[in-house]
């Protein structure tokens, strides 16, 4: 491979790859992984954060004797778009204690999917209500495992209180051709955001 | 956990041992920004250090994301990106911008670009 921002000088930042993010979110167990599986050309990749175990953020176990730690995994897929253009799908750990790894993986994302699984609706208010303070853009994916409720997404909507503004599609999180569509709507709904954020003259969002 | 004890520096080596107990990297390093490193850095590296020169080869021919870096060397994320932020003050790897964070038109550029390159998947 020819790397374009190659800088033979050596460290400083190349121009040459840029790279983005996409936040797959959501409770245990709603198809995180499988979701960013179905479309990621690599096998999802598991990296581990180390923290203590109170949580208070990646720790230094040396300063803290006797202090269990403990690791939290968050798992993420990769899409090499062009040769100078790479997407990533971190997918959040789904146990909801640690929300403040969220807060790293969502930063400076592009936006996020919020993976619902219509069996346990109610998993989906705390990463709903995480994202609702948040200013990155979002939307709601209903994974409808086999055997599901059959709920029309309107009524889902209602149940949720999700905002109008906030697009809400139906997944099968095993299907290429539906992650593909949840991400050109997460994508799509970034940018509506961005245009409408732009001609109202607010600062561009970080995520 | 199953995959840390796979590991045989796991469970024997405190894992901020490697960066000699420091925790906090020189410069703050995205989950997603690419890194590459040029066959004369992967060279180089071989005077950096085992977990150096293991970063350095993960790098040569493909860029590879911090995340990516810390899985394939089954390093802590938090090593990771201490031993990366240090290869890249001393030039054994180069940093590729992440997304911009700015600017509106390079904003709507860089999405632009990712749904094209989403719906031609
Ligand atoms: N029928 C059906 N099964 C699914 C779907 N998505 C995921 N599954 C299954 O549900 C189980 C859990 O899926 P995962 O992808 O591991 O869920 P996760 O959100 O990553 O789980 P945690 O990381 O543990 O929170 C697996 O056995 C999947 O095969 C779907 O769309 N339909
Ligand atoms: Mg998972």
């Amino acid at each position: 491979m020819d790397f374009a921002g190659y800088d033979p000088a050596g460290g400083r930042p190349g121009r040459g790859i840029v790279s983005a993010k996409i936040v797959v979110a959501g409770g245990f167990g709603v198809g995180k992984t499988t979701l960013v599986g179905a479309i990621s050309e690599i096998t999802p990749l598991t990296t581990e954060a180390l923290m203590t175990a109170a949580g208070v953020g990646i720790d230094d176990p040396s300063k803290v004797p006797g202090k269990e730690t403990t690791t939290v995994a968050m798992d993420f897929g990769r899409i090499t778009m062009a040769q100078d253009l790479i997407l990533y799908l971190f997918g959040t750990p789904g146990q909801t204690r640690f929300w403040f790894m969220w807060d790293e993986i969502i930063r400076g994302a592009v936006g996020a999917a919020v993976l619902v699984d219509t069996r346990r609706i109610t998993d989906a208010f705390a990463p709903l209500d995480y994202f609702e303070n948040r200013n990155l853009p979002y939307v709601v994916a209903l994974n409808r495992f086999d055997g599901a409720p059959q709920y029309d997404l309107e009524e889902v909507r209602e149940a949720l209180a999700i905002s109008p503004q906030v697009p809400l599609v139906m997944t099968d999180a095993r299907h290429r051709d539906s992650v593909k569509q949840v991400l050109v709507t997460v994508v799509e709904h970034a940018m509506l955001r961005l245009q409408s954020e732009h001609g109202r003259g607010f600062p561009t969002p970080v995520g | 956990m199953d995959q840390r004890r796979a590991d045989p520096r796991g469970a024997l080596v405190r894992p901020y041992a490697v960066t000699r107990g420091r925790t906090e990297p020189r410069q703050d390093i995205a989950l997603e920004a690419v890194l590459t490193a040029s066959p004369t850095q992967v060279a180089e590296s071989r005077f950096a250090g085992h977990d150096k020169h293991r970063i350095a080869t993960v790098c040569e021919g493909r860029a590879q994301s911090l995340a990516e870096i810390a899985a394939y060397t089954r390093m802590p994320l938090g090593v990771a990106r201490v031993l990366v932020a240090d290869m890249v003050a001393e030039s054994l790897l180069t940093l590729h911008t992440a997304a911009p964070a700015e600017g509106f038109e390079e904003r709507m550029e860089l999405l632009g670009r990712v749904l094209s390159g989403l719906r031609r998947l």
